[in-house]
């Protein structure tokens, strides 16, 4: 079954098939019931699923995680919607100690989705981290950053029939992208990266955002001769060394793109894991491309010299192409 | 014996508690393991100084009728969330104390397999959820954990244990909130011993009362006397009873003193002269309970003798238990094992 839907219709079909399949799952946060979340992913569930499992608590981001982590100890399968990822640091105590720490510290599943909005776009300073990084860098934790309106469906559902505790990490700036989606049983596996334009001379690996800016330049490179192949690598932890090192082996030059500060960004742990593991088959030193080591401007044109633009991935390839 | 009266008391007085309606027999039992805790951790403690136990331990010694009067009001299927002091709580709740001690020891016989160690005792199938490092952590995890049990419509309150430090971490009030908000079967155990760390809660807490603190966000509060342990157990028994009948969750500041330093061999001797030797005199919860009973003609100094060498040899037992288990594999597989369900392909050292 194929249909078009955007990124947040999707994610929200996806929702919605698993609270219907199962009854465990409910979501807790902020304006649920009636606005539908921050980002209206839940409208309307109020009417389907009523206040039991669409369910709207105060503005206290520790206790909705905490709660959320307790629940799932016990039974539930809840997902926590955090809206934008930067309130969410109110509960980094809870994401880090709590929710990635109780498997370990008690021997029982965690199965908590903490669903948070990431990303540059408007607003400014405090409603635009791009702080991925520092989630795979804690034990514990799964993390995903679907790319596309069919990730965000088979990919939400994988968490909600998963054990463990997943951030579900959606930039802003891709709830209209469109696309089609899978059906009520199409799971996307996390840990399974998706090449998702094939080419020879270099390889580009992306994810999220990042990943449609990648085949962009793809497109451009092209104009000019140069064949690109797009990575999006869709979950941060696990990741899929092989998929990429397989690409590696192909093309023999690396671009890692990110909207993320570039200094301490996931891509370098990505970039150490393909010197380690396929050395011998680079051509070329590995490029790496992410924003520059500010807060996100308020300004357009501030912002779009900030993160990184089309433009700067297709430098970057041709830096490794040795054009 | 008189009907529980301190269900009434205003909340800046402490009274002794009557311990009517329990049965010599249960009394008798919750005195052995109030002394079991106490033996238990004055030797765990020895034990950590000199370096058996790998690093220090935190006791909570002189707060043991708070962990027993409580826990023994609950069911078995009750959950309960320690805070980093949880010795009590774990042995209150039936863990095995070789296994307690043995997971002191970072033994792969240890309750957690040596994971855990002091602050995350843990076990999920006696309802022990653990202790918690993170001060005012366990009032969230408890209200997360009551909210599954009113969702699937079980019969289970959950009991969250913190102290006097906690009620002033933000994530304690939070979780206050929402659980008095949802009216959750949840009960919060304030173990006031005087001191957070070792910052004393009259100079840190503003306002002048814990209790009424928490009784602004609607919460059913009580201030009780922590070393007696038959108010613990009549507050928690009314707490569980209100849990379960969707009532406004209970809120229990149990008034109590540490008698050891936060953790091991931590210099206390700046606190008042007097102080730790009143309560030791005045209020020692063991002592109060021992006294009750003999009053009552339930123990001799005889039998109590009996009782002490028989939890000593219980102790020395479950050390000797700890000092002769295998440390823990420490393979990668048996190290990432309860990492996370899903199998990671993390790469490590070459």
């Amino acid at each position: 079954m194929n249909t078009t839907l955007t990124y947040a219709q999707a994610f929200r079909e996806g929702i919605l098939e698993e609270m219907e399949r199962n009854e465990r799952i409910f979501i807790l946060g902020t304006d649920l019931f009636r606005r539908g979340g921050a980002f209206l992913h839940t409208k309307g569930f109020g009417d389907i699923f009523g206040a039991e499992r669409i369910r709207d608590t105060p503005i206290s981001e520790s206790a909705i995680t905490a709660a959320a982590v307790g629940a799932a100890l016990n039974g539930m399968r809840p997902i926590a919607e955090l809206s934008f990822i930067d309130v969410s640091f109110g509960a980094m105590d809870e994401i880090i100690n709590q929710a990635a720490k109780y498997r370990y510290m008690l021997g029982v599943p965690v199965p908590v989705v903490l669903r948070l909005s990431i990303g540059a776009a408007r607003y400014g300073a405090q409603h635009n981290n791009d702080c991925e990084a520092w989630f795979p860098h804690t034990p514990g934790l799964l993390v995903v950053m679907p790319a596309t309106p069919s990730d965000a469906k088979g990919m939400i559902k994988t968490a909600l029939r998963g054990d463990d505790p997943v951030m579900f990490l959606m930039h802003k700036r891709l709830g209209g992208l469109r696309g089609e989606v899978g059906g009520p049983d199409d799971l996307v596996p996390y840990g399974v990266g998706h090449v998702a334009r094939t080419g020879t001379d270099v390889t580009i690996v992306a994810y999220s955002i990042a990943v449609g800016m990648a085949q962009k330049a793809a497109e451009e490179l092209a104009a000019e001769g140069i064949d690109a192949e797009v990575i999006d690598l869709r979950s941060l932890m696990p990741l899929d060394y092989e998929l990429i090192e397989a690409s590696v082996r192909k093309t023999g030059r690396v671009v890692l793109v990110s909207e993320a500060p570039r200094f301490g960004g996931y891509m370098a742990e990505v970039a150490a894991s393909i010197q380690e593991s396929v050395f011998n088959y680079l051509d070329a030193p590995i490029q790496r491309v992410g924003a520059l080591h500010s807060p996100i401007p308020h300004s357009p044109v501030m912002l779009d010299a900030v993160v990184p633009q089309v433009l700067d991935v297709v430098r970057a390839a041709k830096i490794v192409m040795g054009r | 014996m008189t009907a529980p009266s301190f269900l009434d008391v205003t909340s800046e007085r402490l009274e002794p508690i009557e311990t009517g309606g329990i049965s010599t027999d249960q009394l008798l039992e919750w005195l052995e393991t109030m002394v079991l805790i106490r033996e238990f951790e004055t030797k765990a403690n020895a034990m950590s100084f000199n370096g058996r136990i790998p690093g220090g331990i935190h006791t909570s010694i002189g707060q043991e009728a708070i962990a027993v009067g409580s826990i023994r009001a609950l069911a078995p299927e009750d959950l309960v969330v320690g805070s980093h002091r949880t010795h009590h709580h774990a042995l209150a709740k039936g863990l095995n104390a070789n296994s307690v001690m043995a997971e002191l020891y970072g033994r792969a016989t240890g309750i957690r397999g040596g994971r855990g160690g002091t602050i995350h005792l843990a076990d999920w199938d006696r309802g022990y959820i653990g202790g918690n490092g993170i001060v005012g952590a366990s009032v969230g995890i408890a209200t997360g954990t009551a909210l599954a049990s009113k969702m699937r419509g079980l019969d289970q309150v959950s009991v969250a244990y913190f102290g006097d430090g906690a009620i002033n971490t933000g994530r304690t009030l939070e979780a206050f909130n929402l659980a008095a908000i949802w009216h959750l079967p949840v009960i919060f155990i304030c173990e006031n011993n005087q001191y957070a760390v070792e910052a004393r809660v009259e100079d840190v807490t503003a306002g002048g009362s814990i209790v009424e603190r928490a009784r602004t966000f609607g919460l059913h509060a009580l201030k009780i006397d922590g070393n007696d342990v038959g108010s613990m157990f009549q507050a928690t028994q009314e707490a569980r009873r209100r849990a379960v009948a969707g009532e406004s969750p209970t809120f229990l500041e149990a008034v109590t003193y540490r008698y050891e330093g936060h953790s091991t061999a931590e210099d206390i001797s700046w606190r008042p002269q007097a102080e730790l030797e009143a309560w030791q005199t005045t209020k020692d919860p063991i002592a109060r309970l021992r006294s009750d009973l003999a009053r009552q003609g339930a123990i001799t100094d005889d039998g109590y003798a009996a009782l002490r060498t028989r939890v000593a040899a219980q102790v020395d037992d479950a050390i000797q238990f700890a000092e002769d288990s295998p440390q823990p594999e420490t393979s990668e597989e048996a190290l990432l094992a309860e990492v996370t369900g899903m199998r990671l392909n993390i790469r490590t050292n070459a």
